[in-house]
């Protein structure tokens, strides 16, 4: 079994968050999440009528098991990210936001200076934030300092896939965050999942990669694995990569 | 924009275009399928819209499919149009709104205008485009604002497809609640736009070109584009489209673009002979090429197109529809109808649109934008 996760006070088995978009229908979305054995579940707040929780994206969210996160996708800049948090809480009651500010349309990327102006209006508001960014260490360090409850870089651009394009950076932010650190986009498989939670992520968030599979509810309950086995493995210790074959004990083996 | 077609010599169709495009091999499309995520080049898109390439729709498809997939999944944005006035003082050759011709026009005041919305939002939609002719006494932007102001609690966006406006006319727009701007150039080739459009301010080519930036300026954030097609050899367009939202998203990298696909369709009182219709397989060649140069462009097919290449595009590319459309004023509400701008192909009712959606496994998709992201009234607690 392995260590829980706390954010913001709250424990977390699953280190699996999970995004809504993308998925054929609600039912589908919520066999994955099921599948998935997630306890964290991202809504973008564009998509559903938050004040109604009969809302077809909604309504399949079990809220007793799963963290609703409702986001800001969307959000051009730190007005509109703050604006739409605000009514968000306002319509449901919830104060956890994923904030993204994401001003370019096609490739989503955070803006790291609306990102961070937006999350220090919104702890300051009693918020907990979870900010979605680009790996950058220094911007990390920043919200962590203005008291975000984790910091959410890339492992590669939004949606496409391609796993963990970012390794170097992930790597400092990981060894220097004092806050959870959720590998937020780009995974791919689980065996990206795996490399993230081996590197000492908290968490992943997975959309796309389930979203689009034929099979959904096995992809999620594959990437539940993928993300077990490398928290497992991280919790273990594991040996250093190495270029060559080495014996066990090659120089004081002679002791017995 | 004017500069970057004109740089490109395309302000016409080049006289060496079909040699150009002829030079293109199977080998040259077959390199750029392999790698379907690959961003816009000219070449690119000459590969892939060339006639070597023709030979390969199957493999376009394939690839166009799995782009779409990745970066859409399997949601479908539904819209629909708001048609608010057909008058016009425009001739264009192609348009059933044609200012010559004869039939009975109609103008929604903003009180009909809204109720013929809500007609639209208890079909489920929550996403509007206002359309109008180009009527200026009457559908100018003090109109459009005030409907706006009435809508905004009812839709999640709003759009237009109006007149050409200023930047300010744009901003006041974007102040009062819409958020999206379609105008399409109808044709890219000078010479063919001032045939078709022989009067009225819609005769000014340059003044349409133009439009997108200061719509872009005012803060839009979705900007429509699209050629008419029939008019000029599509391929041609289609590259002009191309460099003309790569010059927007370099630019104005805040707003998102979209393509639409109008292919001619008939209409009343228009007779003219168009040399350059574009067939089904044509059309799937150019939404394919368009969606393996822009992974991350709305693809929109309208009702002008029917049920059938409606239900197959959306498995290669298209990503937003429109549904039960009706292109009258006062359509929606009235048995009698006034002069539509075209005659609709699809005629499926809104409902089995959408349960043909979700039968294919499609997540048809009514809300996609959040009107608290606006700042107006009620917005700020």
């Amino acid at each position: 079994m392995t260590q829980s996760l706390i954010i913001a006070g709250r424990e977390f088995r699953s280190r699996l968050f999970i995004g809504t978009g993308k998925f054929s229908s609600p039912e589908i979305m919520r066999r994955a999440i099921d599948a998935s054995g997630t306890e964290m579940v991202t809504v973008a707040l564009r998509r559903v009528d938050i004040s109604n929780p009969q809302d077809n994206m909604l309504a399949p969210i079990d809220r007793a098991h799963v963290q609703l996160l409702p986001n800001t996708s969307g959000a051009r800049d730190a007005d509109e990210a703050v604006r739409v948090a605000r009514l968000a809480r306002a319509a449901s009651g919830v104060d956890w936001i994923k904030l993204e500010v994401t001003p370019d349309p096609h490739y989503l990327l955070p803006d790291p200076v609306e990102t961070l102006k937006a999350a220090e209006i919104l702890v300051k508001e009693g918020f907990i934030v979870l900010p979605y960014i680009n790996a950058d260490p220094v911007l990390a360090k920043r919200l962590q300092d203005v008291g975000t409850a984790t910091v959410m870089p890339l492992g590669s651009p939004i949606g496409s896939n391609q796993g963990i394009r970012t390794r170097a950076n992930l790597e400092i932010i990981i060894a220097q965050a004092t806050v959870p650190v959720v590998i937020d986009a780009g995974l791919g498989l689980p065996s990206h999942a795996s490399e993230a939670m081996e590197m000492g992520a908290d968490a992943v968030l997975v959309n796309t990669a389930i979203a689009v599979a034929a099979d959904p509810e096995q992809m999620a309950a594959a990437f539940r694995l993928g993300v077990e086995a490398g928290r497992l493995a991280y919790e273990s210790g594991p040996g250093a990569v190495r270029k060559t074959a080495e014996a066990s004990s090659p120089l004081t083996g002679f002791l017995g | 924009m004017l500069e970057n077609l004109e740089q490109e010599n395309l302000t016409r169709v080049p006289t060496e275009w079909q040699s150009t495009l002829g030079k293109y091999t199977e080998t040259d499309v077959r390199r750029e399928l392999a790698n379907p995520l690959a961003h816009f080049s000219r070449r690119r898109l000459e590969a892939l819209l060339s006639p070597a390439a023709t030979g390969l729709l199957e493999e376009l498809a394939q690839a166009s499919r799995k782009v779409t997939r990745l970066r859409f999944g399997n949601a479908v944005n539904l819209y629909a149009p708001l048609y608010v006035s057909n008058y016009c003082v425009n001739q264009c050759r192609y348009c059933g709104f044609n200012c010559t011709h004869h039939d009975e026009r109609r103008r929604l005041t903003v009180d009909e205008a809204v109720e013929e919305a809500m007609l639209i939002a208890a079909e489920g939609f929550r996403d509007l485009l206002l359309v109008s002719g180009e009527d200026v006494n009457y559908i100018h932007v003090n109109y459009l604002a005030e409907l706006a102001g009435r809508l905004r609690g009812m839709f999640s966006s709003l759009s237009i497809e109006v007149q050409v406006l200023t930047q300010e006319e744009y901003k006041t727009l974007f102040d009062a609640g819409i958020d999206g701007v379609t105008i399409y150039q109808e044709t890219y080739d000078r010479a063919a736009y001032a045939y078709y459009h022989p009067a009225g301010p819609k005769a000014d080519y340059e003044n349409r070109l133009r439009s997108q930036e200061g719509a872009a300026r005012a803060g839009m954030r979705k900007l429509g584009l699209g050629a008419l097609l029939g008019l000029r050899d599509w391929r041609y367009e289609t590259l002009c489209l191309a460099l003309h939202a790569r010059t927007l998203m370099k630019h104005w990298w805040q707003s998102k673009i979209s393509f639409s696909f109008p292919r001619m369709r008939p209409a009343h009182e228009v007779r003219e002979d168009f040399p350059h219709l574009v067939s089904d397989r044509e059309l799937v060649q150019m939404i394919c090429a368009l969606r393996l140069c822009f992974a991350d462009a709305g693809l929109v097919l309208s009702t002008r197109e029917s049920a059938e290449f409606r239900n197959q595009a959306l498995h290669f590319g298209i990503t937003q529809m429109s549904a039960g459309s009706k292109t009258n004023p006062g359509g929606y509400g009235e048995e009698k109808s006034s002069t539509r701008q075209f005659d609709i192909a699809d005629n499926r009712l809104v409902s089995e649109v959408h349960d043909y959606l979700e039968n294919q496994g499609f997540d048809p998709v009514w809300k996609d934008w959040d009107c608290g992201f606006h700042r107006c009234e009620g917005n700020d607690r």
